[in-house]
Parts: structure tokens; sequence; C-alpha cells
């Protein structure tokens, strides 16, 4: 039973066509197997053969040697096997970056994954932003820490390709066998001295070759890497630094106009009546028109474009806006309510969703029952580079320059809204000037396409923070009602959870990042466990945020555990240890599945790390928590300082991960960090709250982001093994909110139990 | 609609036509095409729009144009003053890879740049007052002042 409970995949879908899911699945099975080194072999070659990998792959990776080779006829040709590599006779390296980069480092990392099986300096790589083609590239997206595991193994084989290739242009040249040759940073050498060749000078003769097929040549080892696991700095650094154009807001183009579009304060609200003659007598007003929308979730919401001259010009003009809107079919949602609504729900049982063991037995022989209402608010992501996207109606196509996380499926999207064809859709990817999950959805590129459709300019759509903040994608929020029981040894005998899960108007499923399973609970060893969920139906709006579930539910689970290693008078880490039972390894076995071996290592790396059960000033507590998310095992210890007046200060964060390897010890070491300091940002003071269907909060004044001052020394242990390695964007984020206010009622004796610690009298200073 | 002469980055400017109320971060972005200032909140409260008025930081979402008529502004393009040499803040940015999302560093290095000029060797008690207006959303605090720390060393204060 408990291996049915964990061999539920805990890896949300992301906002995709549902083709690009079904390949990137297909792509997963194989690389993630893989990368497990549990599978022989012989089986995994069987299993991607059956799943359809090796298609996958020759598509992404060119596999049609001879047009390859005809393409390129003159003498002097550069060498591109597939879509990643490109080496000149001049000896310029281009690696493509495929991925759209929202702050996550996937510009740098995924093209060294292709450096490092190239084998060539790292300096000498030029690196672009790929043109979006699924062709060519595969899915091309940026969500759920999943850049990493999709592409280790189809990257590796792109840059082996090209390395072995160059290694068979050498030994033709020289008349020797390839096995006689090795590549070694830009060159191929032979066994005699003179042997000695650039990649420059093998360009032409490698672009006639043959193109192996990609799952056949050898990889490196990872003992031989030279790249990977170095600190290395992101590629845009030196255009950052000086304020050249790269994100989606930079976008200029000849004759370019700026809009603005508003929408109903109450989510899904129509516009009845509106003041266009007023507004389009304003100075530098273009055009003003009502859009009516699709009401498809996530597209586009019915509303009112102004298109201006300037920003500012756009931004007057909104302020004179004066609507009066349709809202019988808008949402009239409250938080209070839902409050209300969950409280009464969880206070009585509900609908046993699932059950392992018999929790009725537990409570019957419980020498000891506890039991905690857990609360968490809906949040929203504020990217700091509010949402905005360019787009132009020239030629029959809809061309785009957005800031987005999921390029690909703004063709699908815009075609159902505008009647375009997919093929006349063109999208430029431009860098997300923060990402966690908000541009998944990609609403502001429908908006700008349905006014550039009427405009005929180029068109700037510019949101600014108080519409971002008003009509964000969220994170859903939650509550539980737990009871745990012990037996007279103190051991934890039953776990249940009264829950809400939030659903889909239209639909009935959860809510994006609002399902709840057992499996979250990630303690086997409870031999008894109940989840009961209540369905709320639900139109605020909700999306992907930062490790979706994941970032909710550990803190209510590793408080819980906690809370009831605190009754059972026992200490938290051995108590927790417990819960993980025996190392094992469930469900089929593969990354997505929970490995208690991985937990149980980093929880006593952080442990130890973090100084657990070492003494601690009086008004310091320390707390620690776990969580498996986004395929990455993390384990966390928070050290506080709490004075008489419950102002905290977060002193240090440990950290201790196992990801299988470290691909950019820098772009890794900023996104835990980052990753800790957003925890911290969110349990301090964020809460978005709404009334009939409204967003209150507007700004940072009233919806406050974690700054200077209050940010922890955070430490990092990297655990090394041979699993595959998994992106950073998002598994460090859960366990660090339980982490300090486990330690907040270490230092004090209280419980949080709802979030943000500011309901519950307490500051982040 | 009035006409609006600033220095930006030692070069004499000239704004034909804009309302007066305009603040100055979209004069930067919309008129002059220099969009290395960013947009954040509008509100002063993020600081991702710093730049420095006759050499000190403000906030430039929250600067009506009309307010720099005449004066000296600095922003992230002209803060390499020689053109050749990156300021050292910008070098210490790059050699600690302190940017994730990176939109909101160009306010950053701004703000810093302005601490720098009062006080080339801050504490971190000091860079974590001056620096408090400033949101990352990434995080990268521990990373913006080690970098603060390094160009201190290396003249940042110019």
């Amino acid at each position: 039973m408990k291996n049915d409970i964990y061999s539920y995949d805990l890896i949300p879908d992301v906002d995709m066509p549902a083709e690009f899911v079904e390949r990137m699945n297909r792509m997963s099975s194989e690389t993630v197997d893989e990368g497990t080194l549990e599978l022989p072999r012989r089986q995994f070659l069987k299993l991607s053969g059956i799943a359809g990998g090796g298609l996958v792959l020759a598509f992404m990776l060119g596999g049609r040697p001879k047009a390859q080779a005809a393409h390129h006829k003159s003498s002097e040709q550069a060498f591109s096997p597939n879509a990643f590599v490109q080496i000149k006779p001049d000896g310029t390296i281009v690696i493509a970056a495929k991925n759209p980069e929202v702050g996550q480092g996937v510009k740098t990392f995924l093209p060294m994954i292709v450096a490092e099986e190239l084998e060539v300096p790292w300096e000498s790589v030029t690196v672009i932003q790929s043109e979006i083609d699924k062709e060519r590239f595969g899915a091309q997206s940026a969500g759920g820490s999943q850049s990493t595991p999709r592409n280790w193994t189809p990257l590796r084989q792109a840059g082996a390709v090209a390395r072995t290739m160059l290694i068979a242009a050498a030994a033709q040249e020289w008349g020797v066998s390839p096995s006689e040759c090795k590549a070694d940073q830009g060159y191929v050498v032979g066994k005699s001295k003179k042997q000695k060749l650039s990649y420059a000078k093998l360009a032409s003769k490698a672009a006639v070759l043959e193109i192996p097929d990609a799952t056949k040549v050898k990889l490196k080892e990872r003992s031989e890497y030279k790249l990977l696991g170095k600190f290395i700095p992101g590629v845009d650094n030196h255009k950052l630094v000086t304020g050249q154009p790269l994100f989606g807001i930079d976008q200029q183009l000849p004759g370019l106009l700026y809009a603005v579009y508003v929408k109903c304060p109450s989510f899904y609200g129509k516009v009845k009546r509106v003041n266009l003659g007023d507004i389009k007598n304003l100075p530098g007003v273009v055009d003003a028109f009502i859009v009516e929308g699709n009401s498809i979730d996530g597209q586009l919401s019915p509303g009112v474009a102004i298109v201006a001259k300037t920003t500012y010009q756009a931004f007057l003009a909104e302020k004179a806006l004066q609507v009066s809107w349709d809202k019988s079919v808008a949402s009239n949602e409250s938080w209070g309510d839902f409050k209300e609504l969950a409280l009464d729900l969880t206070s009585k049982p509900g609908p046993v969703s699932e059950e392992s063991g018999s929790m009725d037995k537990a409570i019957k022989s419980a020498d000891k029952e506890v039991e905690g209402f857990y609360t968490y608010p809906f949040l929203s992501h504020s990217n700091l580079e509010p949402q905005n996207c360019t787009a132009w109606f020239h030629g029959g196509k809809m061309e785009f320059w957005a800031p987005t996380q999921t390029p690909q499926a703004i063709a699908g999207a815009v075609s159902k809204i505008l009647g375009i064809e997919e093929s006349k859709v063109i999208i430029n990817q431009l860098r997300g000037g923060g990402g966690f999950g908000r541009r998944l959805i990609n609403d502001f590129a429908c908006e700008a396409a349905a006014i550039a459709h009427k405009v005929d300019a180029p068109v700037k759509l510019m949101w600014n923070r108080e519409s971002d903040m008003a009509h964000d994608f969220y994170r859903v929020g939650g509550f539980h009602n737990l009871k745990g029981t012990l037996n007279s040894k103190g051991k934890l005998t039953g776990l249940q959870d009264r829950t809400i899960v939030f659903t889909n108007k239209a639909d009935g499923k959860p809510v994006r990042g609002g399902n709840v399973r057992a499996a979250n609970i990630q303690c086997p060893e409870i031999p008894n466990v109940r989840l009961e969920t209540h369905k709320i139906p639900l139109t605020v709006p909700c999306g992907w945020w930062r490790a979706p579930t994941s970032c909710s539910v550990a803190w209510v689970f590793q408080s819980f555990i906690h809370e009831m290693a605190t009754a059972a008078e026992r200490d938290h880490l051995e108590f927790l240890l417990e819960q993980y039972g025996e190392p094992q390894w469930f469900g089929k076995k593969t990354a997505r599945d929970f490995n208690t071996e991985r937990a149980i290592n980093v929880t006593k790396a952080a442990a130890k790390k973090g100084n657990w059960g070492k003494k601690i000033k009086k008004g310091q507590g320390r707390g620690l928590s776990f969580y498996f998310s986004h395929l990455g095992y993390f384990a966390e210890v928070a050290e506080v300082t709490v004075d008489s007046s419950n102002n905290v200060k977060v002193d240090r964060v440990v950290v201790a991960c196992d990801v299988g390897i470290l691909l950019n010890k820098s772009g890794g070491e900023n996104q835990v960090q980052g990753s800790v300091v957003d925890a911290i940002s969110t349990l301090a003071n964020q809460e978005i709250t709404f009334e009939e269907g409204a967003v209150k909060e507007q700004n940072f004044d009233d919806y406050p982001l974690l700054r200077m001052p209050s940010h922890p020394k955070i430490e990092i242990e990297w655990l090394t093994t041979d699993h595959s390695p998994t992106g950073l964007g998002e598994p460090a984020f859960p366990p660090a909110v339980a982490a300090v206010t486990n330690a907040i009622f270490a230092a004090t004796g209280k419980r949080i139990r709802t979030m943000p610690i500011s309901k519950e009298g307490f500051r982040i200073v | 609609m009035a006409t609006i002469q600033i220095n930006v980055n030692g070069t004499n400017r000239q704004i034909d036509d804009i309302d007066p109320s305009t603040p100055l971060l979209w004069a930067l972005r919309d008129h002059l095409g220099m969009i290395g200032t960013k947009f954040g909140c509008g509100k002063g409260l993020c600081g991702a729009c710093t730049v420095h008025y006759n050499g000190t930081a403000v906030r430039s979402c929250s600067t009506p144009v009309s307010a720099a008529d005449g004066q000296s502004i600095t922003t992230i393009e002209g803060l390499a003053q020689d053109g050749e040499h990156l300021h050292p803040l910008q070098e210490a940015w790059m050699e600690h890879d302190v940017p994730q999302c990176g939109y909101c560093q160009a306010g950053q290095m701004m703000n810093a740049a302005s601490l720098l000029n009062t006080n080339p060797k801050p504490s971190n008690q000091d860079i974590d007052n001056a620096m408090a207006g400033n949101i990352c959303r990434c995080g990268t605090y521990t990373r913006i002042r080690k970098a603060i720390h390094t160009a201190a060393r290396n003249g940042g204060a110019k």
C-alpha cells in the first residue's frame, strides 16, 4: 500500500500543449531512467525504443546525414552536425542555448553540457539564444526544474556526436583508426607528436562525414569532466552590467507603439460601458478599443486596450479610463469566505481520497493524539519585470518578442484567438526578468496579439505593477486539519490530513499546483495514513508558483512532523529519520520516485553541518526540515534569534542537497541562495487576499519582498551521487520554510500554523 | 508639452515635445531609447529604476523629467566613465556572477555606486542600510554584498 502511495508522480505538468507534454515525458522516461543507473543497459535501450525516445533524439540531433552534408557544399564549410553545435573554419565555436532564460541560469548551463562533451575550452565558446523551432530543438520551455533532466542526455549526445565526427575527420586525415585519436580542448591529437589538428582545421572535413547515431556515441565518464561543476558566470553578464537590451521590456522597433490593457478588477468581468471617446482625445493616444476575450483560462480575458505613442501616455490614459464592468460572470469570491468555509469543512470527515493502513485503528490504540490546523495564503509571483510583450502583425504573420517560459505554447493560443495559422506565428524569445512559474502562462502574449492585430504598427504591451499583482495566476492558498497519533513508545502510528483541494470550475480538476496527495507527506514509515479531501470550485486564476504544491505542503507536513516529535518528547532529527525507514526506492525506481536513502543522507548531512544537537544561546533556535521535489533532495537547518518583541532574525540557513552532480557551481549556488531568500520573503509577510473576486494588494508596499538587511548567511553542501543531475530552480525552496518556522518554535515554544508569520505576531528583521 | 535639456552620461540631450510630468525613467527609455534603466514598481519602492541625479542615487520612476532639466544624469550605460574600462562595481558583479534574472541589477549597481561615492569602505551594516531600498526578487543579496566589498577594495569610489 505504501508503495502505491509513493509511486505517485509528484512532478506537476506545466502549461504546454499536450503534444509537448507527451514528448517531454517520452524524453524524460529515457533521460531520467538512464541516469539512475538501476536499469541494466539493455533493458534501458529496449525501454527507450518502445517509448520512442530514440526517435525524439534523431529528430533533435539531426539524423539525416547525407542531407546535412549536401547542405554545405563550399570548400570551407562550417561543421554543424546538429542544431546545437556549429564550428566554423575560422575557429568560432557556437553553441545554441535552447530554453528561455528567466534567471535560472539555463542559457549558461545547458551550453556547458554541450561544451563538455564537445571537449572545447569554455572561453572559446559563443553562446547564442536559439530560435523557437520544435523540429530542431525539441521542447523549449522553462518550468518544473526540468531543463536539466530533460536535456542532460540529448545535449551530451549533441556534443559527443560532434566530437566523434571531428575525431573521425582527423583519423581519416592521418590514415589511422579513430581509436588512436582523442579530443583535447578544441584539438584532436593522435599518437604521433605531429598529429595535432584544431577543430577549426577539421571543420570542413567533418562536415561531409556521415552523422553517427546519437544514442551510440561514447559519452565521457564523469571523472573526465573539465567544465561541469566549475564556477561559470552567466553568459549575459557583460550585457547585464552595462545595461544592454536583453529583456522583453527592452525590445525596440521602428515605429513602436505602446499599449496598456485594462481588465476588470474582479476576474473575468466584461466591459459594459467605457469612455473611449474621451480616451482617444488624450495626448499621444493612437487608438482605444474593447477586446471581447475568449474566456479561456490563461488566454484572453475581456478588457480595454489603449495604444499610445509612449508608455507614460498610455499609463496616463489608463488613469482617465472609466469603465462600467459587467460583473455578472465575474468572480465574486473572497478569501475570508473561503477561510470560513474551509474551517467548517475540515472540521468534519470528508471523502477519503487515499488511505494506507487504518487511521481508525491508529486513533483507537493511540497513546497520544495531536491536532493542528494549518493555513497558507495565495501568493503572487511578483516578477520584478512586470508582464509585457511586443507583437507586430505584418505580412499576414504575427511576430512576437516575448519574455515567456513557454514560447512554443504561444502559437497555438494565438491561432485559437485570432484564427491565424500556427505557421504564421513567429516567436523571438527574450530574457525574462524573473519567472518563478508566472511566465508559463502566456496571457500577456495573447493580449499583445489581440491589440497588435488591430494596429498597423508594432506594439509593446506594458503592464504596470498594479495590474501585474491584480492579474497574476496565483499560488493557491490551502488548509490542512491534521491529526497525528503516537503509541506509548513515542512512535508515530498514524497521520490524517483533512484538506481542501480547490478545483477548476470548468473541468473539476485541481487548480494548478493545488493537488494534495498522501505522497506529499514523504514519511513512508507511518503505518496508517489517511487523506480526506473536500473540494471547493474556484474561479480566481491559479498558476504554477516556484515548486508547485511542494512550496506550500512541505511546510505543513514538515512542521507537523516536528510537532509530533515534540509531543513524543523525542529529538526531531532522530524522529524524522525514523519516518523514512530503511533505505529504499519506491515505485519504478526512476528519478521521479522517492528514494529514502538519498533523503537520509541529505538529512544527516544538513544536521551535521548545521550543528544539530549542539548548544545554542538563549533566544536562539535551530529548525530542521526536509523535502524531495523536482527530482532534488534537500534538507535544511535554520538558525534564528527571536527577541522579546517577536522580531525574528534568520541568522543562518544550512542546506544539504543531492541533485546528482552540480553542473554549474555558480548558477547552482545562486539558485539555492535565491530559493532560501524567497522562502523567507514568503513566510515573512506575503499574502494575496481578494474580495468580490478582486485582489486587494497592489504593490510592494502592501505585498513586501525581503530586502537586503534580512537575508541570512546561507551555507550549502552538495552531495555528489551517481544519479542524473536535476534542476535547481525549485527544490531548495520547500524545506526552507519549515526549517525557519521550526527554528522559531525551538526558540520560543510558539508553533506557527498560519502563514505568513506576521499573522502569528512575528516579524522578520 | 515642454522641451527638456539633460546631460545624460556626459552628453547633452534634448527632448522635444514631452509632457513635463513624464517620469525620468520613461523619458530615458521611450524618448532617448536608453533601456538600461528598468521599470519595477512605479512608486519608488523597488529601486530598479535607480539613476544618479547630479551624482546622487534617485528613483527615476518618481522623478519628473522636468526636475532633470539642465541637470546631469548618469545611467547604467554611463557607469563606466571612460568607456573603455568597466566600473569596479561592474567588474565585481561579473566576477561574483551576481545576476540571476538580472533585472534589478542596474538599479542595484547605481545605488551601490552612490554608496561608494560617500562611503568608500562600507561595512556589512552600511551596505545593508544603503541597499535596503533595492529589491532583488531572485534573492542575490549575498553576492551583491560581496561584490560591493570587492569593488570597494578595487577603488569603486570614483
